[in-house]
């Protein structure tokens, strides 16, 4: 069975339903989305707290709600829609392979928008020894172990992270009937808003240890223990807990676009997009959190919404040979930058990404400048009151116009 | 309720069920007894997944007899059952003049060893083998026909044959006590009950020696070395095209490089003698020193994700050979002191433990119309799986359905697995049958749907 589509969006998350509702909106004919879930929706889907949809439908709602809004919006566009469908990888340049209950078939698409999203590094990854205990868990593994599925967790936890998705482990764990013991940090601090924060330590009586590492799980069957080593004193000590949950650290699911052939960021191993979500690849388009691991679902879905736009004007021009590109390089203690090229042959566009540039550091910072500079020149200098690592670091494009497309990269760094 | 049988196997690791399938499968009845919840729960599931040619084993050892034979013969049943096998080859790497300098008595010890297809290659010729091998390799020995399996799958097929052939499997059960009636028969205090064997054979990995001594025997001891592996994300895969061995040394074959059967590629393993049987933890020490190792023998693997990480433990004793015996008038065999070999000699082992009873008087003989090997799933990466099978999902959309979207594994996987012949009690076990959970996400899309599935159908629960 093959099949063709004008656009394939793979991935029914906020970014990928989002760019198919525009898509089809900016008058692309044969939009189609696959998902490898039964359901629609993506993470959402199973994050029950509020504050979804802020940025984007400017309402809050839980995930649920938000990850249903989303899905009628996109239908409503007249996007088609298939779950239970996963790509399994690439024919050619412009054809995947698809495996449904209805069949393994071949998708040939004009153009193809990767939205397939970003999970948590697991424990093995991190390379956390000990035993291999049931009792261990992702904030996204747990969230579908309790809210999809309503299986027992454990009595006792440990939480590792201390970014934002960390304290929705929290929460999670508490409607599951877990005691969260502690959070577990290994930088100095925690890395969200000070109210999430002050409210788990001081509401929840969750307490957070910093400065502290991750050392091996101990356990036969159960989990029984987690071994942590402080990096002050480099003393080892075991906590007692049944359950331990690993947040955050997102990994990018770049599995096609890296199969594809797209370049990807050395660190966070996402495809290099420009400020259109065009790949290194013809045709090939990476919006959400694949190209930013990751970001609020609703910033997701406005750069989804941007990317659909965009892809949706210049659609049957898609020659990435012909563009014109700048590429941008961070300097440490930055990490990535995303988009990681200027397409500065359609600046127009350019300043309409919304949020801008999202850029991640490795440490924290007080009081900072934020330097873009082209060699000698420098186009824009922004502050932050602080930087804090595994949070969002968002600059505006406002400079884009200004640059040089012979002048050779351009830079960002701290002052 | 006292159980009767012809021969009780203890241990159902793929030594044990190999044993237990050859005797179901002879005019003898047979119990199988594992103190674990599943076959190939211990050793067996956690090796370098290795099916060795013997190229390398003492000479005119026990060891290298039955590893040449078992090699042979479970090639051909792996052909019957569906046993994912890859002849990818190994290299033995010289990095230094003085490994070089080795590399021609290891081929003597091949043909020593009536292997004889290895050769000596040059660096030039391993490097447009393994082009991503470090710079600094200064020759090889290509040994063809080593291979990669996958132990799991290995062991069901065995355990499946035996159940089929109408082996009895008592999971979860140990052997606390063995007496002995006056007419000779084995009476076995087990945790499950009183078992009567007129035959008993100890295939008890880590705790044979402990059988042996309850048999009144003290000929060897166990230490249990444990092998830390680590498990690369399958990008890592292209890497090497062989199994990358270093030079051996006397008491482990050292940290190899080598491709799995489900297309990842792995480190290790470490080797340490340790006092505790129970001890698969991994170390802090140990992973750190298995990513350095790979990095060092194949830089990229920098870049790579580990996907896994674990640790087996090799029921190694004091002697440099197999421990098997067969006390003809006490009925009793014993198969211990399998070091690293035992997947690739199992089948070999088995043949070789039913002609040691037939000459102790005890004939055991295949029998008429014992059932043909059953066909197992494939869980090979290289071959065709159901999910990417348009027949198979055409015939049934369970196969288009997939749980694991790391490993490719769908519902009708699983929902065979769970009804298979000898069913998964855990997670893990579905993982040991399907792949699924065992991707490079760990679980974190698939893990609370598989875990379901396992609590609404599986029959046991």
């Amino acid at each position: 069975m093959s099949e063709h589509v004008d656009v394939l969006v793979v991935g029914a998350g906020p970014a990928g339903l989002a760019a198919a509702r525009t898509l089809a909106r900016g008058g692309v004919r044969d939009v189609l989305v696959l998902d490898r879930e039964s359901q629609p929706g993506g993470v959402p889907r199973h994050c029950h707290h509020g504050g979804f949809g802020l940025r984007d439908l400017h309402r809050s709602m839980k995930g649920p709600r938000y990850a249903e809004t989303l899905v009628h919006r996109a239908l409503d566009a007249g996007v088609q829609l298939q779950t239970e469908s996963m790509v399994t990888g690439w024919s050619d340049p412009q054809t995947v392979t698809v495996t449904s209950p209805a069949g393994v078939r071949t998708v040939t698409a004009m153009a193809i928008v990767l939205a397939t999203g970003a999970r948590e590094r697991p424990r093995s990854a991190r390379l956390v020894a000990g035993d291999r205990p049931d009792g261990v868990f992702t904030t996204g593994q747990l969230q579908q172990w309790w809210y999809l599925r309503g299986l027992p967790v454990g009595h006792r936890a440990l939480v590792v992270g201390a970014e934002h998705v960390s304290y929705s482990a929290v929460l999670t764990l508490r409607a599951a009937g877990v005691t969260p013991v502690a959070m577990v940090t290994s930088l100095p601090r925690h890395q969200t808003v000070a109210g999430f924060a002050a409210m788990t330590q001081r509401g929840l009586h969750v307490p957070l240890w910093t400065g502290t590492d991750v050392v091996a799980l101990h356990g036969h069957g159960r989990l029984e223990a987690v071994e942590l080593s402080d990096r002050g004193t480099a003393a080892n000590r075991n906590v007692a807990v049944d359950t331990v949950v690993f947040t955050g650290d997102w990994v990018p699911d770049n599995e096609l676009a890296r199969s594809a052939g797209a370049r990807l960021d050395p660190t966070s191993r996402s495809p290099l997009v420009d400020q259109a979500g065009a790949s290194s690849v013809s045709g090939l388009y990476a919006a959400g959190n694949l190209a930013h691991p990751a970001e609020a679902a609703d910033i997701a879905a406005l750069r989804g919404a941007s990317l659909g736009a965009s892809l949706a004007r210049s659609f049957g021009e898609l020659d990435v040979s012909e563009r014109r590109t700048v590429e941008i390089v961070v300097e440490p203690p930055l990490l990535w930058s995303s988009p990681a090229y200027l397409d500065v042959g359609s600046v127009a566009r350019v300043t309409d990404l919304p949020h801008g540039l999202v850029l991640r550091t490795a440490q924290f910072g007080g009081r900072s400048g934020v330097i873009v500079e082209q060699g000698a020149r420098e186009l824009a200098r922004f502050h932050r009151r602080h930087l804090v690592p595994n949070r969002a670091l968002r600059l505006p494009l406002t400079w884009a116009p200004n640059v040089d497309p012979g002048a050779g990269p351009v830079r960002i760094r701290l002052r | 309720m006292v159980e009767s049988v012809d021969v009780a196997v203890i241990g159902a690791g793929v030594v044990g069920t190999a044993i237990a399938r050859e005797i179901g499968r002879s005019n003898r009845s047979c119990l199988l007894i594992e103190a674990r919840s599943d076959v190939g729960d211990a050793t067996s599931k956690a090796n370098t997944a290795i099916l060795h040619t013997g190229f390398d084993a003492p000479v005119g050892s026990l060891e290298s007899r039955l590893v040449r034979r078992g090699h042979v013969l479970l090639r051909e049943y792996a052909e019957q059952t569906g046993i994912p096998i890859e002849r990818t080859g190994a290299a033995v790497v010289a990095w230094t003049e003085s490994q070089q300098a080795e590399l021609p008595g290891l081929l003597s010890k091949a043909l020593a060893n009536h292997y004889d297809a290895a050769e000596l290659i040059s660096a030039e010729t391993l490097y447009r083998r393994e082009p991503y091998l470090a710079p600094g390799a200064r020759g090889a020995l290509a040994v063809p026909d080593e291979s990669i399996i996958c132990p799991w799958t290995t062991t069901l097929a065995y355990a499946t044959d035996a159940a089929a052939a109408g082996v009895t499997l008592r999971l979860d059960t140990t052997v606390q006590g063995i007496g002995r009636d006056p007419d000779g028969t084995h009476l076995l205090d087990t945790s499950s009950g009183p078992v009567r064997a007129r035959w008993l054979v100890n295939a008890a990995g880590l705790a044979s020696a402990e059988i042996n001594r309850m048999m009144g025997h003290d000929e060897f001891t166990i230490t249990p070395r444990r092998g830390q592996l680590v498990v690369f994300d399958k990008f890592a895969r292209r890497l090497v095209s062989s199994i990358i061995l270093p030079i051996p040394t006397g008491t482990t074959k050292g940290v190899l490089v080598a491709p799995t059967i489900y297309g990842n590629l792995l480190v290790g393993p470490t080797a340490e003698d340790l006092p505790d049987p129970t001890d698969t933890a991994t170390t802090p020490d140990g992973l750190q020193s298995l990513v350095a190792a790979g990095v060092a023998i194949v830089p990229e693997l920098a870049g790579e994700e580990v996907t896994n990480s674990y640790a087996g433990l090799r029921a190694a004793s004091e002697h440099r050979d197999y421990q098997v015996s067969c006390e003809a008038e006490r009925h009793y065999v014993c198969v211990g002191g399998i070091r690293s070999t035992g997947l690739s000699a199992s089948l070999a082992l088995a043949e070789h433990v039913v002609e040691l009873m037939t000459g102790a008087g005890y004939p055991v003989v295949t029998r008429a119309g014992a059932p043909a090997p059953a066909r197992q799933p494939n869980l090979g990466e290289a071959f065709m799986r159901p999910a990417g099978d348009p027949a198979a999902v055409a015939a049934d959309p369970e196969y288009g359905r997939i749980v694991c979207f790391c490993e490719r594994v769908s519902r009708g996987e699983v929902r065979d697995a769970l009804a298979s012949t000898v069913p998964p009690r855990d997670l893990a076990g579905v993982a040991r049958r399907t792949r699924a959970t065992n991707g490079r996400c760990q679980g974190f899309y698939c893990a609370a749907e598989v875990a379901t599935m396992l609590r609404s159908e599986s029959p046991s629960r």
